[in-house]
């Protein structure tokens, strides 16, 4: 296998024989039209403990297409977003009920392969994550665990997801240093490229700027909108203009008052803002309450 | 938990050495019963108290004598230890300029870590006969009482110390804000707040009395008589156990486990009590 | 006021009786123990009984015993708490039985695990009056601290890279080996250091489990003497061994001193890497 890098960045494809998803330079995809649902949420509701946080909420999560979820503060988003990749498992007394079905295949099944379906459906925290090692490391450590081990295969990924990211030129004479030592912004794209390296059908993103510098947060923002068209994202946000400008649907969170959340409109992102159907969401996107 | 199949094999390993760890206090418990077996097989529990007196290859087994001399000792340096311990940790934390403190408090934690040996080594050499001009001879109980304080100061200093960094400070500010001195601050509020934590340090450096067997060995004469004055020769529980056990065989030895199972009761007790204070709630 | 200024006198009086006496204490054995101090005094066996040549068999032995204690008990209190801390809930039955356990062991006083290792190690297992018997006697009254300082460098280390790991599909046991361990070394390490400084200080524990023999032991199945019981024989046993105790005493205090610098020096640099900013 001949490795040529074009520097005009058109790799040759030959890890992953899915023709959907090329390792092909990040920009963004055309808008999605008559999308199918990928994820299908029906009547998820979530207690921690004797506390709900959840109540009955049915959405669906369409395919390539980024999905913002707004709203204010406690209203269950972040919870949410936790069922979707199973991390409530980790979470003691916490109990779930409802469907989520993900391509298909009981989200919720007990015998299902957690580890593969986190593969498939990676996530990105508020707060970057690096690990204490080096940029590379960061990149191989997952990707070893799932099998790969050619050292040529883990190059060429790297390379490709932090040239994805736009990290590529940034970090590449200083491989080998400390992940810590990258700027937040740096190192929320770099755990972008990291779930990246996974090659996942979804990106979860729990407000992925909301720790960053406005600067950072831009470039993180951009990156997001290039996903659209090749990843399917879901991205939690308390920025409603950065909902706006990204997001193809919003779905709309608010607190009911048990203290549970809920879902109160989900549609396109232009219908939410422009013509919301229910008066609560026209309240909030309008900045008159939350 | 969703658990791989590797993680799932990993805690079942984990558990076993767990086990393996917690099972070793059952092992010792058992083979002390085990080992006593032969004597307490024949000679009731009461005769360990009202036999004449300790001579173990006459078949006579009275305790009584290294009970009060470990008890006595235990009393006497934890009377000692305590004032001066809690001393030290207030001069450590209100008294002294930082620098001091610091210095102060890193001497106090080295000498925790000496070994008693050491501990029982100087007090023979320098002790004992500093004891003995005043009242021959120089091993007695007195001087076992000294070492014994010297040892467990460090422990009774460290955990008031601990208790006290964890007053809450707006206690503190606010008592100075009403305007009292430095030592009604402390005899208010400081102490007060830290009682639990201090009771537990108290229980703790008893218990560490009680266990202590090398340096009260080496000063304390070893004598096994009933103690009625300071200056008596005394010989421990402990003390007895690590003197007699290189020749012992058969009931005798058995025997020895025993006052090993009576240490260990009295132990469970003290630290028992320890924890139940510890756990108190505060009613201030 | 006056009570003020009473207690102000007080405090400052015991302090000054308290350092006052450990430096006493100190400088005896710093002034009496460094006479007899040399690299010949490290080397060389003991003669005489101990009265002159020097520690150097005895050395030896206490390194022997300190090896088998801490190579046994390491790995076991390493997984203990490596469970403790990772796989088990707080509140569950099987981690509060644990935890009992070690608390009481932790309270175990050093002659009754003499008394324990005579009998189980030394007469059940039959290793008779040797450095393993001596060591693994040891290393069961180690696993506590191992244990609770190993469980507490774990718990410091921070949980986002447990929630981070597992939302990239790895698995715990890769979480532990890649991310957690290594950001948790300095913290058992000076665990670790802290286990051999306790363990370096024991007498009791040894005198009916490794033996007295003072000469260079051939094995782990000999004898061998430890420097705190070689301390202990020639104040005890030996009319005239005053001087080579001091010393060995010395030798002693050093070795803690700089055991117990290397711990501080590593729980510090913890404490300065468990804060990662992001």
């Amino acid at each position: 296998m001949n490795l040529i890098i074009n520097p005009k960045k058109e790799p040759i494809d030959k890890t992953h024989k899915d023709e959907a998803y090329t390792l092909g330079p990040l920009q963004a995809g055309p808008p999605c039209c008559e999308p199918e649902p990928l994820i299908r949420v029906d009547k998820l509701s979530l207690h921690y403990g004797k506390k709900p946080a959840l109540e009955n909420v049915s959405l669906d999560i369409y395919k390539r297409c980024i999905t913002a979820l707004i709203g204010p503060s406690g209203c269950g988003k972040t919870s949410f977003l936790s069922v979707l990749n199973r991390m409530t498992d980790m979470i003691p007394d916490c109990r779930v009920s409802g469907n989520v079905h993900f391509d298909g295949r009981d989200l919720r099944h007990p015998a299902l392969d957690v580890q593969g379906l986190r593969r498939d459906i990676g996530m990105i925290f508020q707060k970057p994550v690096p690990f204490p090692l080096s940029i590379r490391r960061n990149i191989e450590l997952p990707l070893r665990e799932h099998g790969m081990s050619k050292q040529a295969d883990l190059n060429e990924v790297m390379q490709q997801v932090l040239q994805d990211v736009g990290l590529w030129d940034e970090v590449k004479d200083r491989l080998e240093s400390s992940a810590l030592a990258l700027s937040g912004g740096q190192q929320q794209r770099l755990c972008i490229a990291r779930a990246l390296a996974l090659k996942p059908k979804v990106l979860l993103m729990d407000e992925p700027c909301s720790a960053l510098d406005p600067i950072s947060s831009g470039v993180v923002e951009d990156l997001v909108q290039r996903l659209r068209g090749k990843y399917t994202v879901v991205i939690v946000t308390h920025n409603l203009a950065q909902a706006r400008r990204i997001a193809n649907y919003a779905g709309f969170f608010w607190i009911k008052d048990q203290r549970a959340g809920c879902l109160i409109e989900f549609g396109r992102c232009k219908q939410i803002f422009e013509a919301p159907a229910h008066e609560l969401t026209a309240a909030y996107v309008n900045g008159n309450r939350g | 938990m969703s658990l791989s199949r590797a993680d799932r094999q990993l805690v079942t390993l984990l558990r076993g050495c767990a086990l393996l760890a917690a099972a070793i206090v059952l092992l010792i418990l058992l083979f002390l019963v085990k080992e006593s077996w032969p004597v307490l097989r024949h000679v009731a529990l009461t005769r360990f108290v009202s036999d004449a007196s300790w001579h173990p290859m006459d078949g006579l087994y009275k305790l009584t004598p290294m009970l009060s001399a470990t008890l006595y000792s235990t009393l006497g340096a934890v009377l000692l230890a305590t004032p001066l311990g809690i001393a030290s940790a207030l001069f450590s934390r209100y008294y002294a300029p930082s620098l001091l403190a610091g210095c102060y408090r890193r001497l106090i934690e080295l000498l925790a870590g000496i070994p008693s040996v050491v501990y029982g080594f100087w007090g023979l050499i320098t002790l004992v006969p500093l004891i003995g001009r005043l009242h021959p001879p120089g091993v007695s109980l007195l001087t076992g009482i000294l070492v014994l304080t010297l040892m467990i100061l460090p422990t009774v200093a460290l955990t008031v110390d601990a208790a006290l960094a964890a007053v809450p400070i707006a206690y503190l500010r606010g008592a100075a804000a009403l305007g009292l001195s430095r030592w009604g601050l402390i005899s208010g509020v400081a102490l007060p707040a830290a009682r639990s934590g201090i009771i537990a340090g108290i229980m703790l450096a008893a218990g560490r009395a009680i266990g202590e067997t090398m340096a009260v060995l080496m000063v304390a004469g070893n004598v096994v008589q009933q103690p009625l004055g300071l200056f008596d020769s005394v010989r421990t529980l402990t003390s007895n156990i690590a003197l007699e056990m290189a020749y012992a065989t058969g009931d005798h030895r058995a025997a020895l486990f025993v006052s090993g199972l009576a240490l260990m009761s009295t132990l469970l007790v003290v630290v028992g009590t320890a924890e139940l204070l510890s756990r108190e709630p505060q009613h201030d | 006021m006056t009570k003020n200024s009473l207690a102000t006198g007080l405090i400052w009086l015991a302090a000054i009786l308290v350092s006052g006496v450990f430096f006493w204490l100190l400088s005896d054995i710093l002034i009496h123990g460094l006479p007899h101090l040399s690299w010949s005094f490290l080397a060389e066996a003991p003669r005489n009984a101990g009265r002159s040549g020097g520690i150097g068999s005895i050395i030896v032995s206490t390194v022997l015993i300190l090896a088998v204690a801490m190579v046994t008990a390491a790995p076991l209190s390493l997984a203990t708490a490596v469970l403790l801390s990772e796989f088990t809930r707080y509140d569950s039955v099987f981690g509060r039985l644990v935890r009992s356990s070690l608390d009481v062991l932790a309270g175990v006083p050093s002659i009754v695990f003499g008394l324990f290792g005579n009998a189980f190690f030394c007469i059940y297992l039959d290793l008779g009056f040797s450095i393993l018997s001596g060591g693994l006697t040891l290393a069961c009254m180690v696993l506590p601290i191992l244990i609770r300082t190993a469980e507490e460098g774990l718990q410091a280390t921070p949980n986002d890279y447990r929630l981070a790991a597992a939302a990239l599909g790895m698995s715990r046991s890769a979480a532990l080996v890649h991310l957690l361990l290594p950001t948790a070394i300095p913290a058992l390490v000076a665990g670790l250091m802290l286990g051999i400084g306790r363990a370096v200080a024991e007498t009791a524990a040894l005198i009916f489990t490794s033996g007295y023999v003072d000469r260079m032991p051939d094995s782990l199945f000999d004898s061998g003497r430890a420097l705190s019981v070689h301390i202990y024989d020639l104040s005890m046993n030996v009319a005239g061994g005053d001087a080579s105790a001091f010393s060995s005493a010395l030798v002693l205090i050093l070795l803690l001193l700089i055991i117990n610098s290397i711990a501080m020096g590593l729980a510090k640099h913890w404490l300065h890497r468990g804060v990662v900013t992001a």
